[in-house]
Protein backbone atom coordinates (compact mmCIF):
# COMPACT_ATOMS: atom_id res chain seq x y z
CA UNK A 1 0.00 0.00 0.00
CA UNK A 2 0.86 3.74 -0.51
CA UNK A 3 2.10 5.49 2.26
CA UNK A 4 0.01 8.56 2.25
CA UNK A 5 2.58 12.07 2.44
CA UNK A 6 5.40 9.57 0.49
CA UNK A 7 4.54 11.30 -3.46
CA UNK A 8 7.33 13.20 -2.89
CA UNK A 9 10.92 11.96 -4.79
CA UNK A 10 13.10 9.33 -3.26
CA UNK A 11 15.84 10.53 -1.40
CA UNK A 12 18.21 8.36 0.71
CA UNK A 13 19.09 8.83 4.75
CA UNK A 14 22.79 9.39 3.34
CA UNK A 15 21.58 12.07 0.78
CA UNK A 16 19.58 13.87 3.35
CA UNK A 17 22.53 13.98 5.68
CA UNK A 18 21.24 11.37 8.38
CA UNK A 19 22.41 7.98 9.47
CA UNK A 20 20.20 5.14 9.07
CA UNK A 21 20.43 1.95 12.19
CA UNK A 22 20.58 -1.01 9.69
CA UNK A 23 19.00 -3.10 12.13
CA UNK A 24 16.02 -1.54 12.68
CA UNK A 25 15.55 1.18 9.92
CA UNK A 26 15.56 4.27 12.68
CA UNK A 27 16.84 7.60 11.85
CA UNK A 28 19.18 9.52 13.44
CA UNK A 29 20.82 13.14 12.98
CA UNK A 30 24.60 12.20 11.93
CA UNK A 31 26.40 11.62 15.25
CA UNK A 32 26.19 9.07 17.38
CA UNK A 33 28.09 6.15 17.45
CA UNK A 34 25.06 3.77 18.33
CA UNK A 35 21.67 3.74 17.53
CA UNK A 36 19.55 4.70 20.45
CA UNK A 37 16.55 2.46 19.94
CA UNK A 38 18.58 -0.81 19.44
CA UNK A 39 21.77 -0.16 20.42
CA UNK A 40 23.44 -1.81 17.76
CA UNK A 41 26.54 0.41 16.28
CA UNK A 42 25.62 2.54 13.33
CA UNK A 43 27.98 2.41 10.41
CA UNK A 44 28.24 5.03 8.12
CA UNK A 45 28.79 2.53 5.17
CA UNK A 46 32.21 2.62 4.43
CA UNK A 47 35.18 0.97 2.62
CA UNK A 48 35.63 -0.87 5.70
CA UNK A 49 32.65 -3.11 5.06
CA UNK A 50 34.26 -4.27 1.49
CA UNK A 51 37.17 -4.80 3.43
CA UNK A 52 35.50 -7.35 5.48
CA UNK A 53 33.12 -8.86 2.61
CA UNK A 54 37.08 -9.12 0.67
CA UNK A 55 38.59 -11.16 3.31
CA UNK A 56 35.93 -13.67 4.70
CA UNK A 57 35.45 -14.10 0.65
CA UNK A 58 39.04 -14.87 0.24
CA UNK A 59 39.33 -17.25 3.60
CA UNK A 60 35.67 -19.17 1.95
CA UNK A 61 37.69 -19.91 -0.96
CA UNK A 62 41.28 -20.76 0.67
CA UNK A 63 39.10 -23.89 2.89
CA UNK A 64 37.01 -24.86 -0.27
CA UNK A 65 39.86 -25.96 -1.88
CA UNK A 66 40.63 -28.92 1.24
CA UNK A 67 37.13 -29.40 1.41
CA UNK A 68 37.51 -31.10 -2.50
CA UNK A 69 41.06 -32.20 -1.94
CA UNK A 70 39.81 -34.76 1.32
CA UNK A 71 37.60 -37.38 1.76
CA UNK A 72 34.19 -36.61 3.10
CA UNK A 73 33.38 -39.81 4.10
CA UNK A 74 35.04 -42.88 5.16
CA UNK A 75 33.02 -46.20 4.47
CA UNK A 76 33.91 -49.81 5.67
CA UNK A 77 32.22 -52.63 5.17
CA UNK A 78 32.82 -56.22 5.41
CA UNK A 79 33.99 -56.79 2.14
CA UNK A 80 36.07 -53.09 1.54
CA UNK A 81 36.65 -49.99 2.66
CA UNK A 82 36.71 -46.73 0.87
CA UNK A 83 37.10 -43.04 0.88
CA UNK A 84 35.31 -40.52 -0.57
CA UNK A 85 35.65 -37.02 -1.56
CA UNK A 86 32.49 -34.39 -2.48
CA UNK A 87 33.09 -35.13 -6.30
CA UNK A 88 33.75 -38.08 -6.07
CA UNK A 89 30.39 -39.27 -3.85
CA UNK A 90 28.63 -37.60 -6.66
CA UNK A 91 30.11 -39.79 -9.63
CA UNK A 92 29.92 -43.03 -7.57
CA UNK A 93 26.11 -41.90 -7.21
CA UNK A 94 26.40 -41.82 -10.80
CA UNK A 95 28.10 -45.06 -11.61
CA UNK A 96 25.16 -46.55 -9.98
CA UNK A 97 22.11 -44.89 -11.68
CA UNK A 98 21.09 -42.55 -8.83
CA UNK A 99 21.32 -39.38 -11.23
CA UNK A 100 18.51 -37.23 -9.43
CA UNK A 101 20.14 -37.50 -5.98
CA UNK A 102 23.94 -37.28 -8.01
CA UNK A 103 22.81 -34.21 -9.10
CA UNK A 104 21.49 -32.94 -6.26
CA UNK A 105 24.63 -33.35 -4.38
CA UNK A 106 26.87 -31.96 -7.15
CA UNK A 107 24.17 -28.86 -7.24
CA UNK A 108 24.61 -28.15 -3.21
CA UNK A 109 28.15 -29.01 -2.89
CA UNK A 110 29.95 -27.84 -6.03
CA UNK A 111 27.47 -25.35 -7.99
CA UNK A 112 25.75 -23.34 -5.39
CA UNK A 113 29.51 -22.62 -3.39
CA UNK A 114 31.60 -22.17 -6.45
CA UNK A 115 28.68 -19.91 -8.02
CA UNK A 116 28.11 -17.68 -4.48
CA UNK A 117 31.95 -16.95 -4.56
CA UNK A 118 31.49 -15.04 -8.15
CA UNK A 119 28.76 -13.66 -7.52
CA UNK A 120 30.01 -11.91 -4.60
CA UNK A 121 32.84 -10.85 -6.06
CA UNK A 122 31.01 -9.64 -8.90
CA UNK A 123 28.68 -7.55 -7.00
CA UNK A 124 31.67 -6.16 -4.74
CA UNK A 125 33.77 -5.20 -7.94
CA UNK A 126 30.50 -3.47 -9.63
CA UNK A 127 29.47 -1.31 -6.88
CA UNK A 128 29.95 1.90 -8.32
CA UNK A 129 30.04 0.90 -11.76
CA UNK A 130 27.65 0.36 -14.53
CA UNK A 131 27.82 -3.37 -16.08
CA UNK A 132 25.81 -5.83 -17.15
CA UNK A 133 23.22 -6.05 -14.36
CA UNK A 134 20.87 -3.58 -13.32
CA UNK A 135 20.83 -2.16 -9.90
CA UNK A 136 17.12 -4.11 -9.56
CA UNK A 137 18.95 -7.35 -10.80
CA UNK A 138 21.81 -7.03 -8.93
CA UNK A 139 19.87 -6.56 -5.57
CA UNK A 140 18.02 -9.85 -6.88
CA UNK A 141 21.74 -11.48 -7.00
CA UNK A 142 21.90 -10.48 -3.48
CA UNK A 143 18.88 -11.98 -1.86
CA UNK A 144 19.66 -15.26 -3.68
CA UNK A 145 23.36 -15.24 -2.51
CA UNK A 146 21.69 -14.51 1.12
CA UNK A 147 18.86 -16.89 0.84
CA UNK A 148 20.78 -19.77 -0.75
CA UNK A 149 23.99 -19.89 1.12
CA UNK A 150 22.79 -21.17 4.00
CA UNK A 151 21.79 -24.22 2.12
CA UNK A 152 24.76 -25.55 1.27
CA UNK A 153 25.52 -26.62 5.43
CA UNK A 154 22.96 -29.60 3.68
CA UNK A 155 26.03 -31.63 3.13
CA UNK A 156 27.37 -31.17 6.30
CA UNK A 157 24.08 -32.37 8.12
CA UNK A 158 24.05 -35.14 5.61
CA UNK A 159 27.49 -36.26 6.92
CA UNK A 160 26.66 -35.82 10.31
CA UNK A 161 23.99 -37.86 10.39
CA UNK A 162 25.23 -41.04 7.95
CA UNK A 163 28.31 -41.15 10.79
CA UNK A 164 25.67 -41.31 13.89
CA UNK A 165 23.10 -43.46 12.06
CA UNK A 166 25.51 -46.21 9.99
CA UNK A 167 27.97 -47.45 13.07
CA UNK A 168 26.82 -51.21 13.16
CA UNK A 169 30.20 -52.96 13.90
CA UNK A 170 31.32 -55.19 11.57
CA UNK A 171 28.70 -54.85 8.71
CA UNK A 172 29.35 -51.28 8.23
CA UNK A 173 30.65 -48.51 9.79
CA UNK A 174 30.78 -44.40 8.28
CA UNK A 175 32.80 -41.98 9.81
CA UNK A 176 33.31 -38.20 8.62
CA UNK A 177 36.10 -37.29 6.65
CA UNK A 178 38.40 -34.10 7.61
CA UNK A 179 36.68 -31.98 4.63
CA UNK A 180 33.91 -32.06 6.14
CA UNK A 181 34.99 -29.63 8.82
CA UNK A 182 36.69 -27.59 5.73
CA UNK A 183 33.67 -27.64 3.67
CA UNK A 184 31.92 -26.10 7.19
CA UNK A 185 34.29 -23.51 7.21
CA UNK A 186 34.12 -22.38 4.23
CA UNK A 187 30.06 -22.04 4.13
CA UNK A 188 30.21 -19.92 6.75
CA UNK A 189 32.69 -18.38 5.80
CA UNK A 190 30.74 -17.34 2.69
CA UNK A 191 27.83 -16.38 4.79
CA UNK A 192 30.22 -13.72 6.85
CA UNK A 193 31.06 -12.77 3.59
CA UNK A 194 27.38 -12.50 2.23
CA UNK A 195 26.68 -10.77 5.69
CA UNK A 196 29.14 -7.88 5.37
CA UNK A 197 28.32 -6.61 2.18
CA UNK A 198 25.98 -3.85 3.20
CA UNK A 199 23.08 -3.35 0.52
CA UNK A 200 22.66 -0.05 0.79
CA UNK A 201 25.72 0.56 -0.98
CA UNK A 202 24.93 -1.93 -4.08
CA UNK A 203 21.62 1.01 -4.35
CA UNK A 204 24.10 4.12 -4.17
CA UNK A 205 24.91 3.65 -7.06
CA UNK A 206 21.42 4.33 -8.46
CA UNK A 207 21.58 7.96 -6.57
CA UNK A 208 21.94 10.67 -9.25
CA UNK A 209 24.55 12.54 -8.00
CA UNK A 210 23.49 15.71 -5.88
CA UNK B 1 17.97 12.48 22.10
CA UNK B 2 19.77 11.37 19.03
CA UNK B 3 16.39 10.62 17.84
CA UNK B 4 15.53 12.67 14.42
CA UNK B 5 13.37 16.05 15.08
CA UNK B 6 9.82 15.58 12.97
CA UNK B 7 9.95 18.14 10.56
CA UNK B 8 13.92 18.37 10.50
CA UNK B 9 14.83 17.05 6.95
CA UNK B 10 13.25 20.10 5.49
CA UNK B 11 11.07 23.19 5.71
CA UNK B 12 7.79 22.80 5.29
CA UNK B 13 7.71 18.99 5.87
CA UNK B 14 4.36 17.24 7.27
CA UNK B 15 5.08 16.93 11.48
CA UNK B 16 6.30 13.30 10.88
CA UNK B 17 8.90 10.94 12.11
CA UNK B 18 10.76 8.95 9.31
CA UNK B 19 12.15 5.15 8.62
CA UNK B 20 14.71 4.22 6.51
CA UNK B 21 14.91 1.41 4.14
CA UNK B 22 17.21 -1.34 5.83
CA UNK B 23 18.04 -2.17 2.30
CA UNK B 24 18.56 0.88 -0.09
CA UNK B 25 18.25 3.13 2.89
CA UNK B 26 15.51 5.22 1.12
CA UNK B 27 13.63 7.49 3.69
CA UNK B 28 9.95 7.30 3.84
CA UNK B 29 7.90 9.13 6.64
CA UNK B 30 6.52 6.45 9.28
CA UNK B 31 3.74 4.63 8.10
CA UNK B 32 0.32 4.29 9.62
CA UNK B 33 -0.19 1.02 8.27
CA UNK B 34 -3.82 -0.23 9.00
CA UNK B 35 -4.12 -3.94 10.39
CA UNK B 36 -3.47 -6.60 7.46
CA UNK B 37 -1.85 -4.19 5.07
CA UNK B 38 1.62 -4.43 3.91
CA UNK B 39 3.67 -1.27 3.72
CA UNK B 40 6.76 -2.13 1.07
CA UNK B 41 9.83 0.84 0.21
CA UNK B 42 8.85 2.63 -2.95
CA UNK B 43 12.71 1.64 -4.35
CA UNK B 44 13.29 -1.55 -3.59
CA UNK B 45 10.38 -3.05 -2.79
CA UNK B 46 11.13 -4.66 0.87
CA UNK B 47 8.61 -4.79 3.22
CA UNK B 48 8.72 -1.89 5.92
CA UNK B 49 5.48 -3.01 7.89
CA UNK B 50 2.99 -5.32 8.22
CA UNK B 51 0.77 -5.53 11.03
CA UNK B 52 -1.52 -7.66 11.77
CA UNK B 53 -4.07 -8.58 14.24
CA UNK B 54 -2.93 -9.71 17.63
CA UNK B 55 0.56 -10.26 15.94
CA UNK B 56 2.50 -10.14 19.32
CA UNK B 57 0.22 -12.82 20.87
CA UNK B 58 0.22 -14.94 18.01
CA UNK B 59 4.29 -15.31 17.25
CA UNK B 60 4.22 -15.92 21.04
CA UNK B 61 2.13 -18.82 20.73
CA UNK B 62 4.24 -20.05 17.77
CA UNK B 63 7.48 -19.36 20.18
CA UNK B 64 6.37 -21.22 22.95
CA UNK B 65 4.91 -23.84 20.63
CA UNK B 66 8.55 -24.54 18.70
CA UNK B 67 10.16 -24.68 22.14
CA UNK B 68 8.04 -27.40 23.27
CA UNK B 69 8.53 -29.00 19.63
CA UNK B 70 12.01 -28.77 20.30
CA UNK B 71 12.43 -30.43 23.94
CA UNK B 72 10.92 -33.48 21.98
CA UNK B 73 12.92 -33.40 18.98
CA UNK B 74 16.20 -33.46 21.35
CA UNK B 75 14.96 -35.87 23.79
CA UNK B 76 13.17 -38.78 21.61
CA UNK B 77 14.75 -40.73 19.73
CA UNK B 78 14.97 -40.12 15.63
CA UNK B 79 15.64 -42.67 13.66
CA UNK B 80 15.82 -46.40 14.59
CA UNK B 81 18.45 -48.31 11.58
CA UNK B 82 18.53 -52.03 11.24
CA UNK B 83 20.27 -54.45 9.04
CA UNK B 84 20.85 -58.32 9.53
CA UNK B 85 20.59 -58.25 12.74
CA UNK B 86 21.81 -55.18 14.00
CA UNK B 87 20.05 -52.28 15.11
CA UNK B 88 21.38 -48.37 15.62
CA UNK B 89 19.54 -45.98 17.51
CA UNK B 90 20.38 -42.30 16.82
CA UNK B 91 19.06 -39.14 18.63
CA UNK B 92 19.69 -35.42 17.29
CA UNK B 93 22.40 -34.82 20.18
CA UNK B 94 24.22 -38.08 18.44
CA UNK B 95 23.98 -36.46 14.74
CA UNK B 96 25.80 -33.83 16.82
CA UNK B 97 28.59 -35.82 18.40
CA UNK B 98 28.97 -37.36 15.14
CA UNK B 99 32.26 -35.42 14.32
CA UNK B 100 33.73 -35.46 18.17
CA UNK B 101 36.43 -37.55 17.54
CA UNK B 102 40.05 -36.03 17.22
CA UNK B 103 40.54 -33.37 15.03
CA UNK B 104 36.64 -32.36 14.43
CA UNK B 105 35.65 -31.54 18.10
CA UNK B 106 34.96 -28.34 17.10
CA UNK B 107 32.89 -29.06 14.01
CA UNK B 108 30.51 -31.17 16.58
CA UNK B 109 29.87 -28.04 18.44
CA UNK B 110 29.42 -25.66 15.28
CA UNK B 111 26.53 -28.67 14.46
CA UNK B 112 25.04 -28.77 18.09
CA UNK B 113 25.08 -24.69 17.83
CA UNK B 114 23.48 -24.77 14.29
CA UNK B 115 20.53 -27.19 14.88
CA UNK B 116 19.62 -26.68 18.74
CA UNK B 117 21.54 -24.25 20.31
CA UNK B 118 21.04 -21.22 18.12
CA UNK B 119 17.51 -21.71 17.49
CA UNK B 120 16.43 -22.35 21.40
CA UNK B 121 18.39 -19.07 22.02
CA UNK B 122 16.40 -17.09 19.16
CA UNK B 123 13.18 -18.73 20.55
CA UNK B 124 14.15 -17.78 24.01
CA UNK B 125 15.05 -13.93 23.22
CA UNK B 126 12.08 -13.55 20.84
CA UNK B 127 9.45 -14.97 24.03
CA UNK B 128 11.26 -12.57 26.73
CA UNK B 129 10.92 -9.97 24.18
CA UNK B 130 7.09 -10.43 23.50
CA UNK B 131 6.07 -12.03 26.76
CA UNK B 132 5.38 -8.16 28.78
CA UNK B 133 4.42 -7.18 25.24
CA UNK B 134 1.40 -9.35 25.01
CA UNK B 135 0.46 -8.94 28.51
CA UNK B 136 0.61 -5.23 27.91
CA UNK B 137 3.22 -4.69 30.58
CA UNK B 138 6.44 -2.58 29.61
CA UNK B 139 9.30 -4.76 28.01
CA UNK B 140 11.63 -6.44 30.39
CA UNK B 141 15.64 -4.48 30.74
CA UNK B 142 17.81 -5.06 27.59
CA UNK B 143 14.18 -6.44 25.38
CA UNK B 144 15.89 -4.27 22.40
CA UNK B 145 19.06 -6.67 23.13
CA UNK B 146 17.09 -9.48 22.93
CA UNK B 147 15.58 -8.76 20.12
CA UNK B 148 18.51 -7.84 17.96
CA UNK B 149 20.06 -10.51 18.67
CA UNK B 150 17.30 -12.61 17.65
CA UNK B 151 17.62 -10.91 14.32
CA UNK B 152 20.95 -11.51 14.67
CA UNK B 153 21.10 -14.90 14.73
CA UNK B 154 18.47 -15.39 12.02
CA UNK B 155 20.26 -16.84 9.37
CA UNK B 156 22.51 -18.98 11.80
CA UNK B 157 19.26 -21.21 12.46
CA UNK B 158 19.68 -24.06 10.59
CA UNK B 159 17.02 -26.75 12.09
CA UNK B 160 15.04 -26.71 8.53
CA UNK B 161 18.12 -27.27 6.76
CA UNK B 162 18.70 -30.46 9.20
CA UNK B 163 15.25 -31.73 8.25
CA UNK B 164 16.29 -31.71 4.61
CA UNK B 165 19.45 -33.08 5.59
CA UNK B 166 17.68 -36.05 7.24
CA UNK B 167 15.66 -36.82 4.10
CA UNK B 168 18.44 -36.81 1.65
CA UNK B 169 20.51 -39.22 4.35
CA UNK B 170 17.42 -41.35 3.71
CA UNK B 171 17.37 -42.15 0.45
CA UNK B 172 21.00 -42.90 0.48
CA UNK B 173 21.07 -45.56 3.68
CA UNK B 174 17.36 -46.56 2.56
CA UNK B 175 18.55 -48.97 -0.27
CA UNK B 176 20.82 -51.05 2.17
CA UNK B 177 18.58 -50.75 5.41
CA UNK B 178 15.44 -50.79 6.97
CA UNK B 179 14.82 -47.49 8.78
CA UNK B 180 11.71 -46.66 10.57
CA UNK B 181 11.61 -42.81 11.82
CA UNK B 182 10.87 -42.02 15.61
CA UNK B 183 8.87 -39.37 17.15
CA UNK B 184 11.95 -36.52 17.60
CA UNK B 185 11.79 -36.62 13.47
CA UNK B 186 8.20 -35.48 13.79
CA UNK B 187 8.77 -32.46 16.43
CA UNK B 188 11.35 -31.88 14.50
CA UNK B 189 9.45 -31.21 10.85
CA UNK B 190 6.97 -29.50 12.74
CA UNK B 191 9.36 -27.28 14.22
CA UNK B 192 10.18 -26.13 10.60
CA UNK B 193 6.73 -25.79 9.70
CA UNK B 194 5.89 -23.51 12.65
CA UNK B 195 9.10 -21.28 12.50
CA UNK B 196 7.98 -20.44 8.96
CA UNK B 197 5.01 -19.45 10.18
CA UNK B 198 6.53 -17.68 12.81
CA UNK B 199 8.77 -15.70 11.00
CA UNK B 200 6.02 -14.59 8.35
CA UNK B 201 3.81 -13.12 11.33
CA UNK B 202 6.52 -11.27 12.64
CA UNK B 203 6.08 -7.39 11.82
CA UNK B 204 9.66 -6.22 13.02
CA UNK B 205 8.51 -2.61 12.52
CA UNK B 206 5.67 -3.11 15.19
CA UNK B 207 8.55 -4.80 17.84
CA UNK B 208 10.55 -1.88 17.49
CA UNK B 209 8.02 0.74 17.82
CA UNK B 210 6.64 -1.05 20.89
CA UNK B 211 10.03 -1.27 22.30
CA UNK B 212 10.87 1.86 22.28
CA UNK B 213 7.26 4.04 23.47
CA UNK B 214 8.19 3.51 27.17
CA UNK B 215 11.29 4.84 27.43
CA UNK B 216 9.68 8.35 26.54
Amino acid sequence: MEIPGNAEPLTTARRAGMLACTRCGLVHASGPARCGRCDAPLDPRGRKSLQAVWAWLLAGVVVYIPANIYPMLRTATLLEQSESTIVGGAIDLLEHGSYGVAAIVFIASVLIPVGKFIAIAYLALSLNRPGALSIHQRHLLYEMVEFIGRWSMIDVFVVAILSALVQLGSVAIINPGIAAVSFALSVAFTMLSAQSLDPRLIWDADEEPA
Amino acid sequence: MDRLAPGDRQAGAPDRPLLACLTCDTLHYEPDVPMNHVATCRRCGRVLAAPRDNAFARVLALALTSTILMIGAVFFPFIDLSVAGLQNRTSVLDAALAFSTGMMVPLSVAVALLIVLIPVTRLGAIIYTLLPLVRGCAPWPHAPLAFRLAERLRPWSMAEIFVVGVAVALVKVGGLATLSIGPAFWAFAGLVLVTVLHDNAMCRYTIWKSLETPSR
